[in-house]
C-alpha cells in the first residue's frame, strides 16, 4: 500500500466483515467491497479524513503511523 | 495489529468480535474506550459491568476489570462493586432489553440513589441476541419476531425515565455522531453520581431486516435524520417538534452521591 504524507491507511483483512460502512461514508470513493472484504482501490484520492476508521465496527481499517 | 486504542484497551486476542457485520455495537464500544483514554483513567481503576445481550458481550473484549453478569442485573452487581470499592470508576454497559425490561427495576433504584455509576445503554430497539423480539424501546408500530403485525405498546423514553427517577447526568447520542458519544461518556464519568447515557445504535440483522431499514450504513444515516440536537429542538415551534428524537445533554443536577452519603453516616459514629 502506498505511503501517504504523514499517515498510512491500513486494512486488517482478518478483522473485516465486509459490511460496507466505510465505503458508504468515505467522501472520496477510495474504498469498495470485493469478495466480502474492503478493498482500497483508489488510494491517491484518500484525504486521510478518518471517517472510515471512525465508523468501522470491526476496527479493520485505520490511519496508522508511517 | 490495529490502532492505539484497540491495542491498549482491548483483549485483542479475542477479535474479531462476535457481532454481526455492520452491527453498531463495535462503533459505540470504541467511542466509550476513547472517552476513558481522554480522561487518562488508570486502567486498573475502571470496572465495566454488563448484563446479557449482544451489547453486553462488550465486556469480554475490554481490558479493564470486567464483569459479565446476569440478564438485567448489571446495575445490581455494579452497585455492590461501587460500594465495596468506591474509588473505582464503574461503567455499566447494557441493552435496551437488559436495562429497561428485565432490568428496569434496578435502573430506577440506582438512579434514585444517585450512586456514582455511568450507565450506557446500547439502544438498538430490539432484543438482538435472542432473535428480534420487541423491547420496551421498539417504536410503536414497528415489527419484531413477537410483533409480526407491529408493536402496539407505547415505547419508553429512557432518558425521561432516568431523569424522573433521579439520575444527575442524562444524555443521548447516536452511532452516527460518534464523537458525541465520546464527549458524553467523558461527562458521565466525571459526574459524581448516577449518569445515564442512551446511545441509539443499529441492529441490521433483526431490527433492520424486520422493519426494512436498509443496510448497515443506511441505518446509521437514518439515525441522523430522525434526531435533532437539543439546542436546535428548543428553538423549534411546537408543531415541528413531533417525531423528532432529541440528542445531546438533556439533564444535569447536583445531589449528594450515595457512597459518600453512606461514608458520612459511618463516620458519624
Ligand atoms: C433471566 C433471563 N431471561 C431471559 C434471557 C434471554 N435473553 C438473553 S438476551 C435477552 C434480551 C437482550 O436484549 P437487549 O438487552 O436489548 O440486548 P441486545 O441483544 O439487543 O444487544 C434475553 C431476553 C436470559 N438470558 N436470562
Ligand atoms: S467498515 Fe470495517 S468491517 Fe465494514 S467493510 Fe469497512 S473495513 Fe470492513
Ligand atoms: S481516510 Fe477518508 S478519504 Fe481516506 S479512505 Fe478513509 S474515509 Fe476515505
Ligand atoms: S443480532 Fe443485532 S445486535 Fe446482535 S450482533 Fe447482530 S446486528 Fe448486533
Amino acid at each position: 500500500m502506498k505511503a501517504l504524507d504523514d499517515k498510512k491507511l491500513i486494512v486488517e483483512e482478518n478483522l473485516c466483515k465486509g459490511c460496507g460502512i466505510c465505503v458508504a461514508f468515505c467522501p472520496k470513493n477510495v474504498l469498495k467491497i470485493k469478495n466480502g472484504k474492503v478493498l482500497v482501490h483508489d488510494i491517491d484520492s484518500c484525504i486521510q479524513c478518518g471517517l472510515c476508521e471512525l465508523r468501522c465496527p470491526d476496527y479493520a481499517i485505520y490511519l496508522g503511523g508511517k | 495489529m490495529t490502532n492505539y486504542l484497540i491495542e491498549k484497551y482491548y483483549r485483542t486476542e479475542r477479535l474479531p468480535h462476535i457481532w454481526c457485520p455492520g452491527c453498531g455495537n463495535g462503533i459505540v464500544l470504541k467511542a466509550i474506550v476513547k472517552a476513558i483514554d481522554n480522561l487518562n483513567l488508570n486502567q486498573n481503576e475502571v470496572c465495566v459491568v454488563s448484563g446479557i445481550g449482544c451489547s453486553s458481550r462488550a465486556t469480554g473484549y475490554l481490558d479493564f476489570n470486567t464483569v459479565h453478569t446476569t440478564h438485567g442485573r448489571a446495575l445490581a452487581f455494579a452497585t455492590g462493586i461501587k460500594f465495596a470499592n468506591p474509588k473505582l470508576h464503574v461503567v455499566v454497559i447494557t441493552g435496551d432489553g437488559d436495562c429497561a425490561a428485565i432490568g428496569g427495576n434496578h435502573l430506577i433504584h440506582a438512579a434514585r440513589r444517585n450512586i456514582d455509576i455511568t450507565t450506557i445503554v446500547f439502544n438498538n430497539n430490539i432484543y438482538g441476541m435472542t432473535g428480534g423480539q420487541y423491547s420496551p424501546t421498539t417504536p410503536t408500530g414497528d415489527k419484531g419476531t413477537t410483533a409480526p403485525y407491529g408493536n402496539i405498546d407505547p415505547n419508553f423514553d429512557l432518558c425521561e425515565l432516568a431523569k424522573s427517577a433521579g439520575a444527575t447526568y442524562v444524555s443521548r447520542s447516536t452511532v452516527y455522531g460518534v464523537n458525541m458519544i465520546t464527549k458524553q461518556v467523558e461527562e458521565g464519568i466525571k459526574n459524581k453520581g448516577f449518569s445515564f447515557i442512551e446511545i441509539l445504535t443499529t441492529c441490521p440483522t433483526y431490527y433492520g431486516r424486520k422493519n426494512k431499514k436498509g443496510n448497515a450504513a443506511e441505518m446509521i444515516k437514518q439515525l441522523n435524520e430522525i434526531t435533532i440536537n437539543v439546542n436546535a429542538y428548543n428553538n423549534l415551534p411546537q408543531e415541528k417538534r413531533e417525531n423528532k428524537i432529541v440528542i445531546g445533554e438533556l439533564y444535569k443536577d447536583i445531589r449528594e452521591e450515595y457512597t459518600e452519603k453512606y461514608d458520612r453516616l459511618i463516620k458519624s459514629f
